[in-house]
């Protein structure tokens, strides 16, 4: 059944690209599309009948066919199922099958085509063929299979947002995509061979074993000797940087709108760059033992998520906002994943999959209502045009603001209540605050602010005011075929409900979330000083709604590699994260309700307000326009320095140094040659080649005369 | 069959000479003749080399189908397959037909053309095979001479300049080597390879000049022969002839030069280097390491800049050698067979991006890449066929350009881990250059006019790339037919020379004082 999921999506793809010329566009299309369904469906069914406490170490492998077999190294391909494994199966194949659908509606009579170019069947050939890669990374059992994936959905997605390879713009963020993530692919590679070195194996489950002497070596790394553990984990957080667009290396995704939308929505929000946090998810049993990497995790993590914010405010292309959005989101999941709360991480993954690729879908809606016109700007009024549209956008939205009941006014059966956003989103601030990083709770809260503003803001230039852009582009504008609304309907129907039904799997309290992920877990009573912890943490807050209740007397005690995460023996911070303070539950509500309320001020109420303001403010308003610069500098930075260091090695080294050399000691040697064969004009080949027969002749002769047997 | 090596070695060169005896006149059937004659013979040759294969021991790690003679003037002929050399001769034999295919197109003395490959053919499959060092060396020189034809004859503008280039290079690294074989005689009283690999060269340290040559004779006889075989491989910073060699010879003679010629290089690093000289290896290693990490690099910026398609992959493949290098002299399992797998499939890749070269040179009669642009509206076939193999090198994981690269690195990794820093930046450099090289030639809207009636691949191209394409994906995929068949053999090369080192660091003789 796993070898299914994960195959069934390549061979779709290869009918697309190679059998549709036999079977017809229409067909092909259809076929991948049920294909894809077909997978998820069973994803499904593998996710919720999935239990990792039928297995030892909550996991099974299996194996495929081998592949690099070199001395000790040995890997396979292989099938590793376990809780996370199934996580991700059931976000990709859910939203690859929908992006599936929506695609046949979007990519039908795309204007960037002539009426005789047949581009729908390469578009699905790529979509399922990103859809396979994106399984192969999930189900890995060993990380150069890992890799293999990490490198197969960067290559899709290089050909998906090239897909208009006409365009110039296009072309150029597709390479610009695969190199920056090459970068990150860079540390990612280094620290499968720092691995290999330490533990003489790259298979997840030699490592996990090795977890505890790895946690004790040094590394002798470029200058200086390293905590093995840190160094692997921070190489490894280098490839999760770039695939999953952190700051640093998180200039290609803006870029990568340039893409069809169904893209952004599959590629580029919901599966290839949430990568990244599966990765350090993964990769928990040494992140436990690497306190100084998962706190540069969380550093990153933060700030990008309100550096991405604040891009976030002044874009006035629709997918840019969102792009950025994303971005913002995935610093949410480093955040938790960073501060050792994966669950949470994993949490958000999942219900942000939903929501943005809902919001991704809607965005495609619109752009596809309005001929393809992406600037909010010459939005305006469309929530008559499109009424459903704009009720799923609304959706989308109270998800990701995060809107919903604070817990400490109601929960039904210990479940907060509002969309899915709102409790993986308060899952992560908890947990970051919990965990005592103030920067790291600060900037979420900060960035919840301005996520909320972005968003309502993009709701409400959009859909509501009056039409600003082309008065017959509005007129003409007309809700999206069936196709496209099911899917969206679909995807908004798990941003309502994800959160709230998965909630106690993820975030519930320490028992249940082990029992997700089968890992091991006591009872805390014997454990003095923990139990300590506990009581003394739920008696100093008696606001609390979480009465010390039988649950939190649980602790997780499983070994790394029991169990599809691993939280270490002084790990609490679940039982922690329920037990914050009362303002701190509050604080992202707080944040949302501001946020919206400054939107509606500056777009409904005051719409010139927001000109006003860039005009008074303007070094700041460019500033976060230009995305704080970060193209313009890498560009003088990276891209300049590295021609024009190819021109000096190639102008001054090749044919300056090297070059010069060998033509002086050419000039010298060559009227010496001609002379001797005294065939100046004969040209030179011959002459070489001659001299080349005298030399082997004189060989054999000194060899035969001189010492033959 | 007792001389099967011969045989294949032999079968091209003897068509040479039925082609040159008995083919006459040059008009258009004479030259449809000499290609499907030369065709015939490569195909023959390939398929006898599959007996070979089928005959072989994998776990056997000594030499097997050896045969033994006396040859004029008393030199031995001797000839041999191990699990390092054997896949060097299939890859010959498997590239030959293909490089004929693309000869289609030639007009200009087709015949002696074919010779030419013919008895490259031959000479290079000799030096794969030879066991005896005067043979090796006969074989090693005298396939330059092919070369320098196929380039000076039906080469491009400055084609002089290329090959003078090419033999001025070559000449130094031939006479160190000869003087070097020369010194090996006299010190092991035999020329027979299969003996000098059990032979023990002195590594007495000496002072030369006021210099202390620590590894002593060995490390001199490493560096003579080093020298050779960085300039075939080629290695920085002596590997300027290569983008003009390429630039200037013909598509058929690129392929060859890519695919097969520079893989002689680190043959003899694995043949003649490491297991004869381990001592004078493991002095060296260090600067060996470094100057690859340093031409992974360079040659990767160099590339970028270049405006030329053909310089663009030369450069690329000289980044790529860098990587052979760094693998063989990490000195572990994992880089040798690294090494080996990556001029393997350097073997497919490099020769199916000259190919593709090659295919829109006859087109357009360009090698500029600013005189093309949005060809795939016009040829989606070749974009694919474009596509798979620029991803191939850049060493995309799932094609065989990634087994090497990664097995290279991780074993360097072991090793020094600045070096594998350094080169491990060249999958970033890689995937810069092939990219941006594939958007400007292939990407794009179709404007320039030349390109507007441009004809995709036609039967003959794509039955060129296919083996190409198949080989470069299974054995991505699938690696280990190869690493099982190299594998016992590179173990015990492995071993062997880290009992000699750990037996001179015991008498401690190689140690500075």
């Amino acid at each position: 059944m796993e070898t299914f999921v994960l195959f069934a999506p390549l061979v779709g793809a290869i009918i697309c690209g190679f059998g549709w010329k036999f079977i017809g566009e229409i067909i092909a299309q259809w076929i991948a599309t049920g294909i894809l369904f077909a997978s998820a469906i069973l994803s499904w069914v593998i996710f919720l009948f999935f239990d990792p406490n039928a297995y030892e170490g909550g996991y099974y492998s299996v194996s495929i066919l081998r592949w690099i077999d070199s001395g000790s190294l040995s890997t396979d391909w292989a099938i590793r199922m376990d809780r996370l494994t199934t996580i991700m199966l059931v976000v990709v194949t859910t939203v690859s099958s929908l992006v599936h659908l929506y695609s046949i509606g979007y990519m039908d009579h795309d204007p960037q085509w002539s009426e005789n170019e047949s581009y729908k069947p390469r578009f699905f050939a790529y979509l399922s063929f990103f859809t396979f890669a994106m399984l192969a990374l999930v189900t890995a059992d060993n990380l150069v299979q890992m890799f293999f994936g990490w490198e197969g959905v960067g290559v899709a997605s290089y050909l998906l947002i090239g897909f208009y390879f006409k365009k110039p713009s296009a072309n150029a963020a597709a390479i610009k995509a695969f190199v920056v993530n090459r970068i990150g692919d860079f540390g990612f590679a280094l620290g499968i061979f720092s691995l290999f070195f330490l533990v003489d194996s790259i298979n997840l489950t030699d490592i996990f074993a090795s977890t505890h002497e790895l946690a004790e070596m040094q590394i002798e790394f470029l200058w200086t000797s390293w905590s093995a553990v840190e160094l692997v984990c921070f190489l490894l957080f280098i490839g999760a940087m770039g695939k999953s667009a952190q700051l640093l290396l998180h200039t290609w995704l803006p870029d990568a709108m340039e893409g069809p939308t169904p893209v952004s929505a599959l590629i580029h929000a919901a599966t290839m760059v949430t990568a990244g946090v599966f990765l350090v998810c993964r990769m928990s049993p040494l992140m436990e033992f690497a306190p100084n990497a998962t706190a540069f995790i969380t550093v990153i993590g933060a700030s990008t998520a309100v550096f991405a914010a604040s891009v976030g405010l002044v874009q006035t292309d629709i997918k840019r906002v969102i792009a950025y959005s994303t971005c913002s989101q995935l610093g949410y999941m480093f955040v938790a994943a960073g501060v050792g709360m994966y669950s949470a991480a994993m949490f958000h993954l999942f219900t942000h999959a939903f929501f943005k690729a809902m919001l991704f879908l809607g965005a495609g809606s619109v752009i596809h209502a309005m001929h393809h016109e992406q600037d909010m700007l010459n939005y305006g009024g469309l929530r008559k045009k499109i009424p459903y549209t704009f009720l799923a956008m609304l959706i989308g939205t109270l998800a990701i603001t995060g809107v919903g009941i604070p817990v400490w006014m109601f929960t039904i059966n210990e479940i907060p209540i509002g969309f899915s956003g709102f409790q993986s989103k308060d899952a992560i601030v908890e947990s970051a605050f919990a965990a005592g990083t103030s920067f790291g709770f600060w900037s979420l809260i900060i960035a919840a602010l301005f996520t909320s503003f972005y968003s309502w803001r993009l709701l409400f230039l959009t859909f509501f005011g009056q039409a600003r852009g082309d008065r017959k582009v509005y007129e003409h504008a007309h809700e999206s075929p069936i196709m496209m609304l099911i899917p969206i309907t679909i995807l908004a129907i798990g941003s309502i409900f994800a959160g709230v039904i998965f909630y106690k799997s993820y975030f519930g309290h320490v028992d249940q979330v082990a029992k997700f992920y089968g890992i091991t877990y006591v009872e805390a009573i014997h454990d003095e000083t923990s139990y300590d912890q506990v009581s003394k943490a739920t008696t100093d807050q008696d606001e609390s709604t979480f009465d010390p209740h039988h649950h939190d007397h649980y602790i997780f005690a499983g070994q790394p590699g029991e169990g599809a995460l691993f939280f270490g023996p002084n790990n609490t911070l679940l039982t922690d994260a329920h037990n914050v303070p009362y303002w701190v539950k509050t604080s992202p509500f707080l944040a949302m309700v501001i946020g919206f309320f400054v939107a509606f001020w500056f777009y409904i109420l005051r719409p010139e307000l927001p000109g006003q303001l860039a005009h008074q403010q303007r070094p700041l308003y460019l500033f976060l326009k230009n995305k704080w610069y970060f193209d313009e500098l890498y560009d003088k930075l990276f891209v300049k320095s590295a021609f024009f260091l190819g021109r000096l090695f190639w102008r001054k080294g090749d044919s300056g140094v090297i070059d010069g050399t060998i033509n002086g000691v050419a000039i010298s040697f060559i009227p010496l040659l001609t002379r001797l064969t005294g065939r100046a004009q004969s040209g030179y080949i011959f002459t070489y080649a001659f001299w080349m027969v005298v030399g082997i002749a004189v060989l054999i002769t000194w060899m035969s005369i001189g010492g033959g047997q | 069959m007792d001389n099967l090596l011969s045989i294949t070695t032999f079968i091209p060169a003897i068509a040479a000479l039925i082609l040159a005896l008995f083919l006459r006149g040059d008009d258009s059937s004479a030259q449809r003749n000499a290609k499907y004659a030369t065709l015939f013979a490569t195909l023959a040759t390939f398929l006898t080399s599959l007996f070979i294969l089928t005959g072989f021991d994998v776990n056997d790690t000594g030499f097997q189908f050896v045969e033994e003679g006396e040859w004029l003037l008393g030199l031995k002929y001797k000839m041999g397959v191990d699990g390092i050399s054997i896949l060097f001769v299939l890859l010959t034999t498997f590239i030959m037909p293909l490089v004929i295919l693309a000869s289609w197109s030639v007009t200009t003395r087709v015949k002696e053309y074919m010779i030419a490959f013919l008895v490259l053919e031959t000479l290079m499959l000799g030096v794969f095979m030879a066991l005896d060092l005067v043979l090796f060396y006969l074989f090693f020189e005298a396939g330059l001479i092919p070369m320098f034809l196929i380039i000076g004859i039906w080469g491009g503008k400055e084609r002089i300049y290329a090959s003078f280039k090419f033999f001025l290079y070559t000449l130094l690294g031939s006479v160190l080597m000869l003087i070097a074989i020369i010194g090996m005689y006299i010190d092991a009283g035999t020329t027979d390879i299969e003996q000098l690999l059990k032979h023990s060269f002195n590594f007495d340290s000496f002072d030369l000049l006021g210099i202390q040559i620590i590894g002593g004779i060995q490390t001199l006889l490493w560096l003579a022969f080093f020298a050779s075989f960085a300039v075939k491989l080629p290695m920085w910073p002596v590997h300027t002839w290569l983008p003009d060699a390429h630039v200037q010879a013909p598509t058929a003679g690129s392929v060859v030069l890519a695919s097969i010629l520079l893989k002689m290089g680190g043959y003899g690093f694995l043949r003649f280097s490491l297991p004869m000289f381990p001592i004078g290896s493991e002095v060296m290693a260090p600067v060996v390491l470094w100057m690859s990490a340093i031409a992974i690099v360079y040659t990767s910026l160099v590339a970028l800049v270049q405006e030329d398609i053909k310089k663009l992959i030369a450069y690329s493949s000289v980044a790529h050698m860098g990587f052979v290098t760094i693998g063989i002299f990490a000195f572990n399992q994992q880089g040798i067979d690294g090494a080996i797998f990556q001029m393997l499939s350097h073997g497919f890749i490099s020769g199916a991006l000259f190919l593709c070269v090659g295919v829109i040179y006859d087109r357009i009669h360009t090698r500029a890449i600013d005189a093309y642009g949005g060809i795939v509206n016009r040829m989606p076939a070749y974009a694919l066929i474009f596509m798979i193999f620029s991803l191939a090198n850049v060493g995309l994981p799932g094609t065989s350009g990634f087994i090497g690269e990664f097995l290279t690195l991780i074993a360097v990794f072991q090793v020094n881990t600045w070096v594998a820093v350094v080169a491990t930046t060249g999958v970033i450099f890689s995937a810069a250059y092939a990219l941006w090289l594939y958007r400007r030639i292939v990407f794009g809207g179709l404007m320039k006019e030349s390109l507007k009636t441009i004809s995709d691949l036609s039967p003959r191209e794509r039955l060129i790339f296919a083996p190409l394409i198949l080989a470069t994906i299974t054995f991505g995929v699938y690696p280990a037919p190869i690493l099982d068949i190299i594998g016992p053999s590179v173990e015990a090369l492995v071993i062997n020379r880290e009992n000699a080192v750990s037996q001179a660091m015991i008498f401690n003789r190689f140690v500075a004082n």
